[in-house]
């Protein structure tokens, strides 16, 4: 497990990349140094996550088994078999359990405060590009790809776009933003549920970002793990579609409570599902009643006037 | 499993703590986890089993005190059990009360050697 990145699992590493870059990853750098006692020099290895070891060994403990590292001077040794002792051991090993030299030190920190502080140098670095950043999460398969492929179509000659889009696995999404026009780097989280802001931090770093136009970060399709994870975003929007449940918002109260905007997408699908759209607001507004709602369908574009002239709207108040 | 996410963020913060105290080894470390904080506390456990491995915190108890929601009504002043985010008043039936308690996510205490 690597604690830097807090992806969970080494053998799923979160990369980076951008269309056309499956073959050669830049996935996430970092540094591991280690000691060597035996000749009593550090160094660093920096190496990526893609690095691997021959014997499997992720907690980097490399055994010196050749001849060129000597035993220091103070170096003990253990006594081996022939080494006899006359005299006899009367140590009394008494283990206190109690812990009689135990400190309690008192800690009163936030769990996620780490991640916080990166969302807050985010933020600080959107505010100074003029960057409208939008965080964009649902369910898999609610249409946010196809949303921002409509978006990013409408948005010619009006304004930038970029893309960060998030997912487990695959450049498929990243492909259809490319083609759609948009420079776009994938993060593929590996086994992660979520995206962070640190992911973000990297991820930005690789767009060629010019002051005054809109990022969209597409989460990973999820309705629990990314509500917590704050990104640095402006505006968080949850996209639902109409073939899920209308009772999402109470399933999912925290994802709905920490979005400003709430998409509901499909809605050329009906007449053919039980979908109650009214009773999907009154539950989402029961939890936040400050959210905004955009009722539309990306295949048809009904309702897509109302989102572009809103995403505009708030690119300005941006930059005023 | 966002849960993971989180106990990674929790076993840096303890043994930032438990470096700066010179600390041998963490025996306990105390989190408040409230009941809205979006988090699964069987999940929790389990992460925290998992991410205190080959740390200093290795084989320490984690303790979670469970908080319960509190919410206050921004209409009628009512304070009251908020079992959900969208439960209502039960004085007069409005949603969205002030969240008072129940949405920690935080490190309390540890103990160490």
């Amino acid at each position: 497990m690597c604690g830097t990145c807090g992806c969970g699992h080494d053998d799923e590493p979160v990369k980076i990349l951008k269309p056309g870059e499956e073959t050669h990853a830049h996935s996430y750098q970092h540094s591991h140094p280690h000691t060597h006692d035996d000749e009593g020099h550090t160094h660093t290895h920096p190496h990526q996550y893609t690095h691997a070891h021959d014997d499997g060994n992720e907690t980097h403990q490399h055994d010196h088994a050749d001849e060129h590292h000597s035993h220091p001077q103070d170096h003990h040794h253990h006594h081996d078999g022939e080494h006899a002792h006359d005299h006899s051991h009367d140590h009394p090993h008494v283990h206190d359990h109690a812990h009689a030299h135990s400190r309690q030190i008192a800690v009163e920190q936030d769990a996620l405060q780490q991640n916080d502080r990166m969302a807050q140098r985010n933020r600080g670095y959107f505010e100074g590009k003029g960057l409208l950043v939008l965080n964009l999460v649902s369910s898999p398969g609610s249409g946010k790809t196809s949303l921002l492929e409509k978006t990013i179509a409408r948005l010619k000659g009006k304004a930038n776009i970029y893309v960060i889009e998030g997912d487990q696995q695959t450049l498929n999404d990243a492909n259809r933003i490319k083609q759609a026009g948009a420079p776009v780097v994938q993060i593929n989280t590996g086994n992660g549920c979520h995206l962070d802001a640190d992911m973000v931090n990297k991820a930005v770093k690789r767009l060629d970002i010019k002051t005054d136009g809109i990022l969209m970060i597409e989460n990973v399709g999820n309705l629990v793990c990314p509500a917590l994870f704050d990104l640095g975003e402006a505006q968080r929007v949850v996209v639902i579609s109409v073939t899920e449940g209308d009772d999402k918002p109470l399933k999912y109260p925290t994802m709905f409570e920490t979005s400003n905007v709430c998409v509901i997408n499909k809605t050329d699908l009906l007449p053919y599902v039980d979908f109650d759209v009214k009773k999907t607001r009154e539950y989402a507004l029961r939890v936040n009643p400050q959210l905004k709602f955009f009722e539309l369908s990306v295949k048809t574009e009904e309702g897509m006037d109302a989102w572009m002239e809103w995403l505009l709207k708030a690119r300005q108040e941006i930059q005023s | 499993m966002h849960e993971f996410s989180i106990a990674v963020n929790i076993v840096d913060i303890a043994v930032e703590h438990a470096e700066k105290a010179n600390a041998r080894r963490v025996n306990e470390v105390e989190l408040e986890i409230g009941e809205l904080s979006g988090v699964v506390y069987e999940a929790m456990e389990t992460a925290m089993e998992a991410a205190i491995k080959d740390t200093l915190l290795e084989g320490a108890e984690v303790k979670i005190i469970r908080i319960a929601g509190r919410g206050h009504c921004s209409d009628c002043g009512k304070e009251f059990g908020l079992a959900n985010l969208f439960d209502p008043c039960p004085e007069c039936g409005a949603f969205n009360p002030e969240v008072l308690a129940g949405k920690e996510l935080r490190i309390k205490s540890i103990n160490v050697d």
